[in-house]
């Protein structure tokens, strides 16, 4: 496949989503944006799993962690703002903050320190191992998060309205959409960028080849547990931003059944394709929001379709696509 | 993108509202009801949609329109799909909300893009005071009510010293906090089970090794299924009370011998003698062919309740609806009915004994155990 | 707190033990042997629940469920495996998981479409149901002295087959070098559809045991299946001991941390505040002693390579 066809592949995602969300504007219909926005949300989540996952070999199954955490950040600081209650009072007074430009970098970071952490254990182990004990991880907060009560516990904690951002209204759906589209586009830039730096080599050749990259001096451990924390970021980047557009946070973002999610979007949009989980976010919850409308048992045809695909697709949908276009082309 | 709408009355209402209704009585609505009704909860959603649009075929035509949604039982989704009804659907009302943490993700959500919300299951303690709200309508109970009405029975009944088990989250702590909240005996002990657990061997084992002469527990759906059967095999024969979520229509026939004679506390049940509740069990039961349960109730009645302040008010004039709702004038099939200043209903709460009739578990109610009660967070509620 | 409390949570740890072990198994050799990541695997779990519900509901007798939970968990897991799970073993784990949990998907509306949104029937027989008498005075629930005793044959059933018939020759031979033992005239096809059909039928009838004590109901599968995945994953993956220590380990850890975290936690705290913490430590514990097995022994108890 030419650089240029995947290319031109990629620029009518980005494309089609955008001019979904402002077609959608255009007719009044704005649950289609909420559904866009979701949808650039949890791609921002797919590729920052898929940096891990895909290009680094990390198959964790612990992303939810990240994903709630940055979503708890987003909701703790506000309802601290909202209902005058310093967050902490010492060694300074923080009264928490609605304002989207510092609850973003809060955001990544405790989410990034989370990820250092979990990462730097779960590292020592590889494959399946890999796999459960990153699980491990995102259930114990899971769990936590269920019977502290502080902020609602199972209820979850409700931020009523969305944090502010200079300039625009962020509760008009399609302004709130068109921050989330630049944060994806930002991200995809900062992917591709990290993807095709020394780094991202390393990280690459290390998934493929251990030994090789070890011996010409790369700390393979290092490279991967980077690769971690960033991925662990970005993703909590995304829970922040799914925080606002429910304006409401709850255990069930850190259940592992959204660390299956991101996964399968990941998967099924195409592993280590850069915007693989654009593409498998934007089937998986078009399929969802179209399938529901026809039955009662649409989780029956999702899986039988999602079955197919996997079947009939082995490369994923950017796979897939992209093999098409060149036969035809 | 045209979804599950079920515009029952849509085709007649032209027909009928030039003819039989007049002007005052042909306000109409949008009604968008967001429930659970896939995978392991969906049985309860199923039940209140089908109660709701009971009464809408009944007494609805001409006035309302309804559209149904699944939420997944997933807060994200629910909330998404309350967009969606609010925004895209264009609803005026939203109901259908199973569950206290969708609920905490809904109705906020709902009540402030100017909407009205009715509660036809869910009534968590925060939205019952300081975060109540002029358009929020509880039409079942404020979730500590059944659990309150379980420790006011346990006086009655003359018991002493309670055993008491709930799961580990926010309406586990409300029930146990709700049953000592009017139980004057003593609590021989108090343990939180994780949520979802199936097992309960262990907590049984120390039921067993307490002296407690009651056991009041809150297991909704299979957690309190599996309870009771383990329950049930283990010998062990304290009393058991709960409050009616572990000994509903649906649930009943799962749980069989097990359950038999349990007393449990319920603001419903299919036996209350009314002209309302009569017709509703009669016609539920030759509409769906199988016996209404307590959520079914509750549908019923959230329908009634809205086609009720429909018929007084246009719902564009929101002060004037808000009034119709409040003044609660519908047949409700419980019997008498009110709203308390926090919009949460003021009603009797039953005790029920758990009975056979032919092949089919059911209750039968044989005490009441709280009259006129209201919620302990109405205080807090500042409209 | 007296030693007969203590010794029945021992035999409730060791209960549930037994029943994860019967998931874990089966997990553990579709593992071993096919390489294949199983998230369906408490799918088979629950169709063998509604298979006995079923059954028993039709007929009247509780065994004729029991073995009906083995055939339809049993066929289910090879129709599965001729159509589906075939094509998957030459792909990586990813594709495996996307496959499997679209499965989840498929059997859990399914049975939802068969059987209804509501929780099914199905109880201990009479015969079963009742506590004996043990040395020392404790009263133990019959069918859970059953479960044990069921779960300790197949335990050893398994093992004697692994470790002393043809089958599990072939099957060890699977594990470590599958072109060798094609080459020496196995059929390969068969002896993948054998074993996949023998993991579904443990977990068929683990479903059936446990339904009878809990509650029969569509996506009952999915929290034991994460528990299983948690135990072959302590015990080494492809290893039948390692996945019976994971289990009892898992068993005990779980019933007893539930039963003495929340009073160990009420000896320096108020009662209240002593029972939410510790019982909400009592969720994580089984997650901690994971991360920690496999920080001192990245691949489990009797895991040889990842």
């Amino acid at each position: 496949m030419s650089i240029t066809k995947s290319n031109a592949i990629n620029t009518l995602l980005i494309a089609g989503l955008l001019f979904a969300a402002l077609c959608a504007h255009v007719l009044s219909e704005p649950f289609i944006i909420t559904m866009a926005t979701k949808i650039a949300i949890f791609a921002i989540a797919g590729i920052g799993l898929n940096l891990a996952l895909g290009y680094g070999g990390l198959v964790s199954f612990g992303h939810a962690a990240f994903f709630g955490i940055g979503g708890y950040v987003c909701g703790i600081l506000a309802s601290h703002a909202r209902n005058f209650e310093p967050l902490t009072t010492w060694p300074f007074e923080f009264s928490g903050t609605t304002s989207m430009l510092v609850i973003w970098p809060i955001a990544i970071f405790v989410s990034s320190l989370l990820a250092l952490l979990i990462g730097a254990i779960s590292l020592r182990t590889t494959g399946v191992y890999f796999i459960m004990i990153t699980l491990a991880f995102a259930q114990m907060i899971f769990y936590f998060a269920i019977s502290w009560p502080t902020y609602g516990g199972e209820d979850g904690l409700p931020t009523y309205v969305r944090n502010s951002f200079p300039g625009v209204n962020t509760l008009n759906p399609i302004e709130y959409f068109l921050i989330c589209f630049v944060l994806l586009l930002i991200t995809l830039i900062l992917c591709s960028i990290i993807v095709n730096s020394r780094f991202g080599l390393a990280l690459q050749a290390a998934r493929q080849n251990v030994r090789r990259v070890t011996s010409v001096g790369i700390d393979v451990y290092k490279v991967k547990l980077v690769a971690f924390v960033i991925s662990g970021g970005i993703t909590g980047l995304a829970g922040a931003l799914y925080t606002d557009l429910n304006r409401f946070v709850s255990p069930s973002v850190l259940s592992w059944h959204t660390s299956g999610e991101i996964m399968i979007f990941v998967i099924l949009g195409g592993v280590a394709h850069l915007f693989g989980p654009l593409a498998g976010a934007a089937l998986f919850i078009v399929l969802e929001f179209v399938l529901g409308g026809f039955t009662e048992y649409w989780q029956m045809w999702l899986g039988a379709l999602l079955l197919l695909v996997v079947l009939y697709a082995p490369k994923g949908l950017m796979g897939a696509l992209n093999a098409s276009w060149r036969s035809h082309g | 993108m045209k979804l599950k709408t079920i515009a029952l009355a849509a085709a007649f209402s032209v027909a009928t509202c030039l003819g039989t209704f007049a002007a005052s009585h042909g306000n109409k609505a949008k009604i968008g009801m967001i429930t659970t009704l896939s995978g392991g909860g969906a049985g309860l959603g199923i039940d209140v949609r089908d109660g709701f649009l009971l009464a809408v075929k009944k007494f609805g035509e001409g006035h309302v329109e309804v559209v149904v949604e699944d939420d997944q039982r997933k807060p994200d989704i629910a909330v998404q799909l309350a967009d969606k009804m609010i925004q895209s659907e264009k609803a005026d009302i939203l109901t259908g909300i199973i569950w206290s943490n969708l609920a905490m993700a809904v109705v906020p959500a709902t009540t402030a893009q100017g909407k009205f919300y009715l509660s036809p299951n869910a009534g968590p303690s925060a939205l019952a005071g300081k975060g109540c709200h002029q358009n929020y309508f509880n039409v079942a109970w404020q979730n500590d009510n059944l659990h309150e009405a379980a420790g006011a029975y346990a006086n009655d009944a003359g018991f002493k010293k309670s055993f008491i088990l709930a799961p580990n989250y926010p309406a586990g702590k409300d029930a146990l906090t709700g049953y000592k909240r009017f139980f004057e005996g003593e609590v021989a002990d108090e343990v939180y089970t994780q949520l979802g657990q199936k097992d309960y061997a262990a907590e049984i084992a120390q039921i067993r090794a307490s002296s407690a002469d009651s056991v009041f527990f809150f297991l909704p759906g299979g957690m309190g299924i599996a309870f009771m059967k383990q329950y049930a095999g283990s010998g062990v024969d304290i009393p058991l009370i709960g409050p009616a979520f572990s000994f509903d229509q649906g649930i009943l026939q799962a749980v069989g011998e097990a359950a038999m004679g349990v007393k449990n506390t319920s603001q419903w049940n299919k036996d209350i003698d009314n002209a309302a509740n009569n017709d509703f069990v009669a016609s539920f039961q030759a509409e769906y062919g199988r016996l209404p349960s307590l959520y079914a109730s509750q549908g019923y009645d959230t329908a009634n309740l809205i086609i009720s302040a429909l018929k007084k008010a246009a719902v564009s004039d929101a002060d004037a609806f808000r009034a119709a709702l409040k003044a609660a004038e519908f047949d409700s099939v419980r019997g008498d009915f009110k709203f308390g200043s926090n919009h949460h209903p003021v009603q009797d709460i039953y005790v029920r004994e758990v009975i056979k009739e032919g092949d089919v578990y059911t209750n039968k109610i044989i005490a009441t155990g709280l009259t006129n009660h209201s919620d302990a967070y109405a205080g807090d509620c500042k409209m | 707190m007296t030693t007969t409390l203590i010794i029945e949570q021992v035999l409730n740890g060791l209960q549930f033990g037994v029943m994860l072990f019967l998931m874990a198994s089966g997990l553990t050799l579709v593992f071993g042997v096919m390489g294949l990541i199983n998230l369906a695997h408490g799918s088979l779990y629950m169709v063998g629940a509604f298979a006995c519900a079923a059954v028993a509901a039709a007929t009247g007798s509780y065994w004729l469920g029991l073995a009906a939970s083995l055939v339809v968990a049993a066929m289910a897991g090879a129709i599965v495996e001729l159509l589906i799970i075939r094509k998957l073993y030459s792909r990586g784990h990813l594709d495996q998981v996307l496959a499997t949990f679209a499965l989840i998907l498929v059997f859990s509306e399914g049975t939802r479409w068969l059987f209804g949104s509501f929780p099914l029937y199905l109880n201990v027989p009479e015969i079963l149901s009742g506590s004996v008498e043990l040395p020392g005075g404790i009263h133990y629930s019959l069918f859970r002295l059953l479960i044990i005793v069921t779960g300790a044959l197949i335990a050893l059933f398994l093992l004697a087959l692994i470790h002393k018939t043809r089958l599990g020759i072939q099957i060890r031979a699977g594990e470590s070098d599958r072109e060798m033992i094609s080459a020496l005239g196995v059929n390969i096809d068969r002896l993948y559809t054998i074993v996949f059909a023998l993991g579904a039928a443990l977990a068929g009838l683990a479903g059936a045991m446990v339904g009878s004590l809990q509650s029969v109901q569509v996506g009952m599968g999915e929290p034991v299946l994460i528990l299983a995945f948690v135990v072959i994953v302590i015990g080494g993956i492809g290893s039948i001991k390692g996945a019976l220590v994971g289990a009892v380990l898992v068993g005990l850890v779980d019933t007893l941390g539930r039963f003495l975290l929340p009073e160990l936690f009420a000896i320096f705290m108020d009662p209240a505040s002593a029972k939410a913490i510790g019982s909400a430590l009592a969720s994580m514990l089984i997650y901690m002693v994971m991360a920690g097995v496999l920080f001192f022994r990245p691949t489990g108890l009797f895991g040889l390579n990842a």
